[in-house]
């Protein structure tokens, strides 16, 4: 963590849970970027999460008001801190287990009503926190503890689904590299509505091992060499993976 | 409103209590019987610059509620059987997280979809027991529009006093009745304790009950379900934490049980026979009693209007001097169980589950029987 955001965290909290690798911590960097680069002041602003790994991201590492709720309903829980007090900047943190399965509808309920709050979704397509089963991100024909001869359903694609929901802000970035991340996190904190950005971010003690990414940086080459901006009305090609804003 | 007497419906009156005892947030998803309730507050709050909204499904209800009263909001929700099952999880987050509520179950015939329009008191149970782990409630029962209206209040004032959700257990007969309620000025409101520098999660001195900061104090809180230290961080793996955690969250309700617990007597001081009822199946044991009595049958009764923590000493004192209990309820037997368990005497049951309320010539035969030919 550089240290011009150490100032963030509660250093007893420190070093952080997560495997040698995984992109939770890399996403935890560009959070802090983001905020120390829209000037914006930690005292105001609520990190709401959810249950995985993703939902330690903000607690107990960032110094601010955190609330870490049930599985999937971290949405719900910042809908009430946002009615409560209209002031705050309320920024939701989880993982694609929780926003996009157990926690679905009311992502797209939070999107459909444009509530003024930003959801960050650290997506590495699978629950890493409860071993590594299938989740409704991962791919056709990956691997994992319950899909164990290859994934049969298809996968969400999160940006497509909130942005049909009514989402004002919605983008996807991989943590590699991080730079258009944190700009996109500065965008969607700005955003006044609903603002959502899927961000890739991944597993390897999980995902890669059971997918043939062995190391990390297996996984973040797999990203950086599939992730392509797609301009508008285009069609992605097999295996690339579109990232940037698709609605602004 | 103003101080006077109205004519109000029950579930009206618990909206207006609501308001009164100071909730200025509330989310609901529509559920027969309770939905007048929410229908309400979302015409009054704009006037009373509270915060109204319709969620997705009662899992989001409760979720922003409990939300909304870390960010310092009175919060309330309102709901039935069926939508009090889909609350459970969150229930024993707000357990576990001594976030202060109300949730008001207005009770229908079960299970599952039941009789959505018929009263029951299927619910006792569930909401004692519903969420995973160990812990104490409190939960109150209405037995008129007027109570409707004070109990709101009072369940209000005890959730901001002891940290935690308050359940207002009634049920469609009394949701739905229409009677005269009394609104006053005099009314005492209790609010959360506050201190700044203080850990929300421990306990305060000799007080088991920690004072609660909000979202925005600068307090940078950590709140979670998990089990936690004084100051909120997770320690899952520390048994000295969990206990003392369990322990307190129990014995901040357990030793405060005699603040908390309220009971009524009808003509039990001579009694030979007591009946014991809380909410509209109270109403119809009074009747009875007053029945019995001029047929010069002794009867008195006992009216639990807080049902959890349970009021055992007074069940059980009562229960030295009666010859029999009677236990007439809108279900198979729950509070009945509770009874037997703390009573001397004789004990008698008396379950009606057609989605019809308790008369009391139901109660005066039960009784008759009992005292005469057993
Ligand atoms: C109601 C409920 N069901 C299941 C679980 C178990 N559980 C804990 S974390 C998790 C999945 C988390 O996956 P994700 O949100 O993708 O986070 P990750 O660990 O991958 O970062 C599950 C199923 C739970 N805690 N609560
Ligand atoms: S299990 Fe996966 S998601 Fe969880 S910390 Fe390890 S690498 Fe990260
Ligand atoms: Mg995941």
């Amino acid at each position: 963590m550089p240290k011009g955001l150490q100032k963030y965290l509660r250093l007893q909290a420190m070093p952080t849970p997560f495997c040698p690798g995984c992109g939770h911590g890399m996403l935890m960097t560009a959070i802090l970027h983001a905020i120390d680069e829209a000037g914006l002041d930690i005292n105001n602003m609520v990190f709401v999460s959810g249950i995985g790994c993703a939902g330690w991201i903000p607690s107990p590492h960032f110094n601010a008001d955190t609330l870490h709720t049930t599985h999937g309903r971290p949405i719900a829980f910042a809908t009430g801190v946002k009615l409560a007090n209209p002031e705050l900047k309320v920024v939701v943190i989880s993982g694609d287990g929780d926003l996009a399965s157990i926690g679905g509808n009311h992502l797209i309920h939070a999107a459909r009503r444009d509530m003024p709050i930003t959801v960050i979704c650290a997506n590495n397509s699978i629950y890493g926190m409860t071993g590594g089963q299938a989740s409704s991100t991962t791919p056709i024909d990956a691997i994992s503890k319950t899909t164990p001869s290859g994934n049969i359903e298809r996968p969400f694609d999160l940006c497509r689904l909130v942005g049909a929901s009514g989402a004002g802000y919605v983008a996807r970035y991989s943590v590699v590299p991080l730079k258009p991340l944190i700009k996109s996190i500065i965008t969607a904190l700005n955003h006044n509505g609903f603002s959502f950005i899927d961000v890739l971010s991944p597993c390897p003690t999980y995902f890669g091992r059971m997918n043939k990414m062995k190391r990390p940086v297996d996984m973040f080459d797999d990203l950086k060499k599939r992730c392509k901006k797609i301009k508008k009305g285009e069609k992605s090609e097999e295996g690339v993976i579109p990232i940037g804003v698709f609605v602004e | 409103m103003k101080a006077g007497s109205y004519l109000l419906q029950g579930n009206e009156a618990c909206a207006e209590g609501a308001i009164r005892a100071g909730c200025k947030f509330y989310a609901g998803y529509p559920i027969s019987p309770s939905s007048e309730i929410m229908e309400r507050i979302a015409n009054r709050f704009p006037e009373c610059k509270g915060a109204f909204i319709q969620m997705e499904d009662e899992i989001a209800s409760i979720s922003a509620v409990i939300g909304a009263s870390w960010t310092g909001a009175k919060a309330m929700t309102a709901t039935s059987g069926p939508g009090l099952s889909l609350m459970l999880e969150n229930i024993g987050y707000a357990i576990m997280t001594e976030t202060p509520c109300v949730i008001v179950d207005v009770q229908r015939a079960g299970p599952s979809t039941g009789q959505a329009t018929k009263p029951s008191q299927g619910d006792v149970m569930q909401i004692r027991w519903g969420a995973s782990g160990d812990y104490q409630i409190i939960a109150l029962c209405p037995w008129s529009v007027q109570e409707m209206y004070d109990l709101t209040i009072e369940s209000f004032n005890l959730s901001e006093q002891f940290r935690v959700p308050v359940f207002l257990l009634c049920d469609e007969a009394v949701g739905h009745l229409r009677e005269k309620c009394v609104i006053k000025d005099d009314i005492e409101i209790i609010n959360r304790k506050k201190a700044k520098g203080k850990p929300p999660f421990g306990q305060d001195g000799d007080d088991l009950i920690p004072p609660m900061p909000s979202f925005g104090e600068g307090e940078r809180l950590l709140v979670t379900g998990s089990t936690h230290n004084e100051w909120g961080f997770r320690k899952t793996s520390d048994p000295d934490v969990q206990m003392r955690l369990v322990k307190r969250l129990s014995d901040k309700i357990l030793l405060n049980q005699d603040k908390i617990i309220r009971t009524e007597n009808y003509l039990l001081d001579d009694a030979e026979i007591g009946i014991i009822a809380y909410g509209i199946t109270a109403r119809a044991s009074l009747k009875a009693v007053k029945i019995l009595r001029e047929k010069g049958i002794k009867a008195g009764l006992l009216r639990l209007k807080t049902l959890w923590p349970f009021p055992e000493k007074v069940i059980g004192e009562l229960s030295a001097m009666v010859k029999k209990l009677i236990v007439p309820e809108m279900n198979l037997g729950q509070i009945v169980r509770e009874i037997e368990r703390v009573s001397k005497c004789d004990v008698v049951r008396l379950s009606k589950v057609n989605g019809e309320v308790i008369t009391p010539s139901e109660i005066v035969e039960e009784l008759l029987l009992a005292k005469y030919y057993s």
